[in-house]
């Protein structure tokens, strides 16, 4: 496996990111094949939960596994499209093009009753 | 293994390997019965319990291609750890991480944790395509194992798009011109759990082991094998620190060519009862006999006189230690242990529980194909336990195997006191060459051994029972007395012999007696005759004389008359 630095590295010369990686802040990571209609449902889906629901607070890293499959052992990526949250602990992941909202709130431990206090 | 066995398996392979592009497992034996390998650029599903060797068939499938035939691999693990898997083929010798070092192999493990995984929408399997895909052009991979696929059904609960998803993977992997080897756990009622044999339609190959009377024999099935003719049997195979071999059933053609020559048996007295002095060289040689009857001593006999010759042979011991009987062999002064020090000589000792029948004959073979023997002794043979049939079927594999190598085999077989002649015995008589009886003749009270020949096929061989003793020197035969008092042995026969001396000899008395007598009579006879004609010349004489006077008294007579006439003539005239 290569190393963690270098994934980074590969990952910010592929990738494509989504607001800022503060250190509160939800860590995602979108991991897509191609731009398959799949692929698309979830990162528009991603975008607008997260939108939703974590205004401000989140950062989305997109990793296309057609540019750097190397990428996908690491995260031990078996389905696509997953999301990964990274950050916070612990590591969640939900598969699928996430047009099912409430079950990615879920799968990402983002609590509901979050939107009706914003 | 011989590629001469092969056309008795299935007719017609030529044909279908030339169809056929085929890729070698190198594993002993799998590739004569696959008449080649595993269809090269396609998957093969390979599927059995727990506890069959799946893991590792696909493991040295791997190896074998990188080290034998310069093919790289890929292990898609879904169930061991690449340490665990690395730790667990080390005891086959087998260097995981030095090959994955050297860019050979790529060891992959796809951890599946259904706990954490949330699904929301559509989804695909296209990662782990993209995974298998950098995995195989990393490496330049030929060969790819996925062991266990079925493990994606426990993460992902949308059985339909995982099916779509494989039937998808298997078409790719073909696309990708990969030889691939796909595991399944065997399930009920179907060969595997979720039904994958659906998907994997060119070749099945299936792994069972089965405890029959607390044995464990692992058998293989080629279930099927789309464009190509395969050996359909079960064939047990063998898994130890040797790695996978599988025993390729010799359904054997008799078609070994026969040797003329006579190897001797290395009892003086047993070559001549055997009508060209020795068994034919790779015929099979039965002994039976009772407990205590010596079949180890005749079998070692024969091991010592052709280590002397310098041939090599092969001792499989199932009752005793190599120590033991070398040492036992000692006792009766055949040195054995100067055969093994100088390589001549191997033992191979195990007991029979410790596996299955099949098993054990897949190891012999294994032996005898590494060690290359002229000769093999397997003793005993009544020591394994199983159903007659299956006993047979593994002797006849095992008299097949010595007979198309030109070794003489030589069994020994114990029987039992009421029944000389058990199941196991007549089963195996009809494979033997030559069967050797050696029986106990129990009078007077003590043990006498005497053997005969039940059978020798294409020789004119002695039918008579002979005696033989265990000493020092050996095995030493002996003529038994045969009589009109029956068969008799040891110490009965030595006072028959004694007895029939002394009757003798009163005979040669009795006629010296008689002669002299005669003799006696015919002087006494004589003698008399003697006396008789001396009398009767006595009474010759006596007449003689008596003829002669009455011619003088009648000359006298005559001559007195004619006197008398003159005188009465004169006085008329006077």
């Amino acid at each position: 496996m290569t190393s963690e630095s270098a994934q980074h590295k590969v990952a910010e010369g592929c990738s494509v990111e989504i607001g800022q990686a503060e250190p509160d802040a939800y860590n995602l990571r979108l991991y897509v094949a191609g731009q398959t209609p799949k692929s698309l449902a979830a990162i528009g889906n991603l975008k607008t939960i997260c939108e939703n629901y974590l205004t401000g607070r989140y950062f989305i890293e997109i990793i296309d596994l057609t540019i750097t499959p190397q990428l996908a052992a690491g995260d031990q990526i078996i389905a696509l499209p997953t999301l990964i949250r990274r950050l916070p602990p612990p590591l969640k992941r939900v598969i699928g093009d996430l047009s099912n909202t409430d079950r990615v709130l879920v799968g990402l431990d983002i609590c509901p009753r979050e939107t009706a206090s914003s | 293994m011989g590629k001469h066995t092969i056309p008795s398996i299935v007719e017609g392979h030529e044909a279908a390997a030339a169809r056929l592009s085929k890729a070698l497992t190198g594993i002993t034996g799998l590739d004569d019965l696959t008449l080649g390998g595993l269809p090269r650029g396609r998957p093969t599903l390979l599927c059995g319990s727990a506890g069959c060797g799946k893991t590792l068939f696909g493991v040295t499938f791997l190896v074998n291609g990188v080290t034998e035939f310069g093919e790289p691999g890929v292990f898609v693990s879904f169930e061991e750890r690449p340490e665990d898997l690395d730790a667990n083929v080390a005891s086959l010798g087998f260097r995981l991480t030095d090959l994955v070092a050297a860019g050979k192999l790529v060891i992959d493990h796809v951890h599946i944790e259904r706990s954490e995984i949330e699904e929301s929408g559509e989804y695909d399997l296209e990662g782990l395509f993209v995974r298998l895909n950098y995995a195989i052009d990393r490496v330049g991979a030929k060969r790819v194992v996925l062991d266990t696929i079925e493990a994606l059904f426990s993460g992902f609960t949308d059985g339909a798009v995982l099916r779509a998803e494989l039937r998808r993977l298997f078409g790719w992997l073909k696309d990708k011109g990969v030889t691939a080897i796909i595991t399944g756990e065997r399930g009920e009622g179907q060969l595997t759990r979720y039904g994958i044999e659906e998907y994997v339609s060119d070749c099945v190959i299936l792994l069972d082991n089965r405890v029959e009377d607390q044995v464990m024999t692992r058998r293989l099935r080629v279930v099927k094998y789309r464009g190509s003719a395969h050996g359909t049997n079960e064939y047990p195979f063998l898994i130890d620190q040797e790695g996978i071999s599988v025993l390729p059933i010799t359904s054997a053609g008799l078609e070994h060519c026969v040797s003329n020559e006579a190897v001797p048996t290395g009892v003086a007295g047993l070559d001549d009862m055997l009508g060209i002095q020795g068994y034919y060289r790779s015929s099979s040689v039965l002994i039976s006999g009772l407990a205590g009857t010596g079949k180890s001593t005749f079998s070692a006999s024969f091991v010592n006189a052709a280590c002397e010759r310098g041939e090599r042979c092969l001792f499989f011991a199932f009752e005793e230690s190599p120590e033991q009987v070398i040492r036992n062999m000692n006792s009766v002064g055949i040195q054995l242990k100067r055969h093994v020090d100088a390589g001549l000589l191997k033992f191979e000792a195990a007991r029979p529980s410790l596996y299955g029948f099949e098993m054990h004959l897949a190891r012999m073979n294994r032996d005898i194909e590494r060690f290359r023997p002229n000769a093999i002794v397997v003793d005993p043979i009544s020591a394994f336990r199983g159903p007659s049939s299956e006993i047979h079927a593994t002797l006849v594999r095992l008299a097949d195997i010595c007979k198309s190598r030109g070794i003489t085999a030589i069994f020994t077989t114990l029987s039992s006191p009421d029944d000389p002649l058990n199941e196991n015995q007549r089963s195996v008589s009809s494979l033997m060459d030559t069967w050797v009886s050696l029986a106990d003749v129990e009078a007077n009270g003590e043990r006498n051994r005497v053997l005969y020949l039940l059978k020798s096929r294409g020789m004119d061989h002695s039918k008579q029972l002979r005696e033989y003793q265990l000493s020092s020197r050996g095995i030493q035969l002996v003529d038994v007395y045969v009589g009109p008092e029956g068969v008799l042995t040891g110490t009965a026969r030595i006072a028959q012999e004694a007895r029939e001396h002394d009757a003798s000899l009163q005979r040669q008395h009795l006629a010296a007696r008689r002669h002299r007598e005669m003799v006696r009579k015919r002087e006494l006879v004589e003698l008399r005759i003697a006396e008789m004609r001396a009398e009767l010349e006595m009474e010759e004489n006596e007449f003689q004389m008596f003829v002669d006077e009455e011619g003088i008294r009648e000359t006298t007579r005559r001559s007195e008359r004619d006197a008398m006439e003159a005188i009465r003539r004169h006085h008329r005239d006077q």
